[in-house]
């Protein structure tokens, strides 16, 4: 690499604008760093963008934002966050979930953010297990033992959930809406991960602002800016330059160098691995291989018109909750999550939003839909937003008459827009929770670090730019 | 500065770490935790607001002196008399 003049060298160097890197770039603008954002993508948002298409605004990926708070709360990682990043509450203005619900066949359990509504409801449906689910909310660990240090942190929480509950089913009902909301792990969930997840949805639950995550981004990169920091799209990293054991800048995918003293990548570690050049080769079998399918129906009318008032279901069409990749099969529709953007109380003064929406995650195997040829893979997302749909009107009602208009992403157009191997949307299953890597001036933050949602990846940004970017200088 | 300022000082930066905290009542003998809802990140932000605004260095092992207004100010006092207040 050649010297560059001191007017292209930035103290950090962050690799990615989705919810993580904004958010990092934020802290070390705001302490006066000069950082610069480089993301491949021509707009931000990573994993939770936005887009329009048909003259209609969508999310990416907002169905809910986790650990809700109120206006006042001091407690808890929405709170610090909004904290750390100097903004108001009223930045977020998250309206509340009206409710939500976990399915099964024969049962179902509602849940609300006041934590008492589940309790009453698992009294109700399962009489003998109220005192084991209390023991298990007792059990929890906190926030502040979540870097990894506590010894319970890689449990099996399934096992430890058994040690609390002998009703099977409930065990799997339970985890259902965790797993879906965070879990980059087959078939089981690191205890620690699952304590994040059960305060994140279970205790402070959902909330959504109503212009949807547009609305949260915007307000990160406007910050970022206004602090002066640099945020460049299309400009992909190709390469991280290492000399003598240390990283000295990136090469972008169109031959541009730039220097930094330190780097602070969300594109994930195996990715991340890929980019430095001290490296040749990298175990990709370490990334995840959970990704998703989204299908989206856009309605004549509102979900609440035909009966329909739930903010999320989580649903599963059998007692045992499976989670992991289709093997055989583009997708897996046997469970999936069900998201109404309709049903959050807004205030009085937002009104509506312009359409009644019904909002479907299921399965999928991103290799499997790579693998399919281009008219194949067109009429297969048809195919598979037909299925996804059938399946989640046994845990709703039907609104099929009521669609004027779709549209369906695949786990291929997540990698194509993400970068991230196999499309996958929480990450690598071991985590890298301290955020360093085999480079002492290279750190990771975002999904692979730890925290994953779009809550979790801010707080990570925060905590890895404060801990590797800021206590050093 | 004078401890006054340098008090005032204070209020500000923690009125720009919690926007939506109501500082009016502050008392300088009572430890900040126990008004405020701060944690470890919150008075690390405290020191490295000091240290951009006034780069004022607060060692790791005085972080205790900053407890509560009270004890924060005299801490700062010597390390801020000389600056002139903006
Ligand atoms: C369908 C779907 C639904 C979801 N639903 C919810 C939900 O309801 N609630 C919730 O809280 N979370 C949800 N999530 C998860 C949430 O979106 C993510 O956990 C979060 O956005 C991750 O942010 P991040 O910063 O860690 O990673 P990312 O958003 O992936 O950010 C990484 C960025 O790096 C860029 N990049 C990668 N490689 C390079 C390179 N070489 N050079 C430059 N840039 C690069 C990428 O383009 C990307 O912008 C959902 C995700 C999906 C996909």
């Amino acid at each position: 690499m050649t010297e560059s003049n001191a007017s292209d060298h930035y103290d950090t160097i962050i690799i990615g604008a989705g919810m993580s890197g904004l958010a990092a770039g934020i802290r070390l603008a705001h302490f006066d760093q000069r950082v610069c954002i480089l993301e491949r993508h021509y707009t931000i948002g990573g994993l939770n963008s936005f887009y329009r298409m048909g003259g209609r605004d969508y999310d990416v990926g907002l169905h809910a934002m986790t650990n809700f708070a109120k206006r006042g709360d001091k407690k808890g990682p929405l709170a610090k966050l909004i904290r750390q990043l100097r903004f108001r509450w009223d930045d977020f203005k998250l309206a509340e979930q009206i409710g939500s619900s976990i399915r099964f066949p024969g049962v179902s359990l509602d849940f609300t953010n006041d934590i008492e509504l589940l309790e009453t409801e698992i009294e109700q449906r399962f009489p003998g297990q109220i005192d084991g689910f209390r023991s298990l909310c007792d059990s929890l660990l906190d926030y502040s033992d979540m870097d990894g240090g506590d010894q319970r942190f890689m449990r099996s929480a399934r096992e430890v959930m058994a040690e609390h509950i002998s009703e099977p089913l409930l065990i799997e009902m339970l985890l259902c809406p965790l797993m879906w909301y965070g879990n980059a792990r087959e078939n089981d969930m690191d205890f620690g991960q699952f304590c994040i997840m059960f305060r994140a949805c279970y205790l402070e639950g959902f909330g959504r602002p109503f212009k949807g995550v547009r609305m949260i981004l915007k307000n990160l990169v406007r910050k970022f800016r206004g602090l002066g920091g640099e945020l460049k799209l299309r400009s992909g990293v190709a390469k991280i330059h290492v000399d003598n054991g240390r990283a000295v800048g990136v090469v972008l995918d169109d031959g541009t160098e730039l220097t930094g003293t330190r780097i602070l990548s969300s594109a994930g570690n195996v990715e991340t691995m890929r980019m430095c050049d001290d490296i040749t080769e990298v175990d990709v079998a370490r990334a995840g291989k959970l990704s998703f399918i989204e299908s989206i129906s856009v309605l004549d009318r509102m979900p609440q018109s035909f009966g329909f008032d739930r903010t999320i279901v989580f649903y599963n069409d059998s007692e045992s909750f499976h989670w992991s990749r289709p093997e055989h099969s583009l997708c897996d529709a046997r469970t999936g999550v069900i998201c109404s953007p309709n049903n959050y109380i807004y205030d009085g003064d937002e009104g509506e939003l312009p359409d009644g929406v019904v909002r479907i995650t299921t399965l999928a195997n991103h290799d499997r839909w790579c693998a399919l040829p281009d008219d194949k893979y067109q009429a297969e997302k048809v195919r598979q937003y037909e299925a996804a749909v059938a399946s989640s009107v046994r845990f709703m009602p039907d609104f099929r008459r009521y669609v004027v208009d779709t549209d369906v992403f695949t786990p291929k157009t997540i990698r194509r827009f993400t970068w991230h191997d196999n499309g996958a949307v929480y990450g690598a299953p071991q985590k890298q929770l301290d955020g360093t890597t085999h480079l002492p001036n290279v750190f990771l933050c975002g999904t692979d670090q730890g925290f994953v949602g779009i809550v979790g990846a801010i707080v990570s940004g925060i905590s890895m730019a404060n801990r590797h970017c800021l206590q050093v200088q | 500065m004078t401890p006054a300022e340098i008090r005032d000082e204070i209020l500000d930066i923690l009125e720009d770490i919690s926007p939506d905290e109501d500082l009016d009542g502050l008392k300088d003998d009572v430890p900040f935790r126990d008004q405020l809802e701060l944690d470890s990140m919150d008075f690390l932000d405290i020191v490295m607001e000091l240290r951009k605004r006034y780069r004022v260095q607060i060692p790791e092992e005085d972080y205790g002196a900053l407890a509560s207004m009270g004890s924060t100010v005299e801490y700062l006092e010597p390390k801020m008399r000389d600056i002139v207040k903006s």
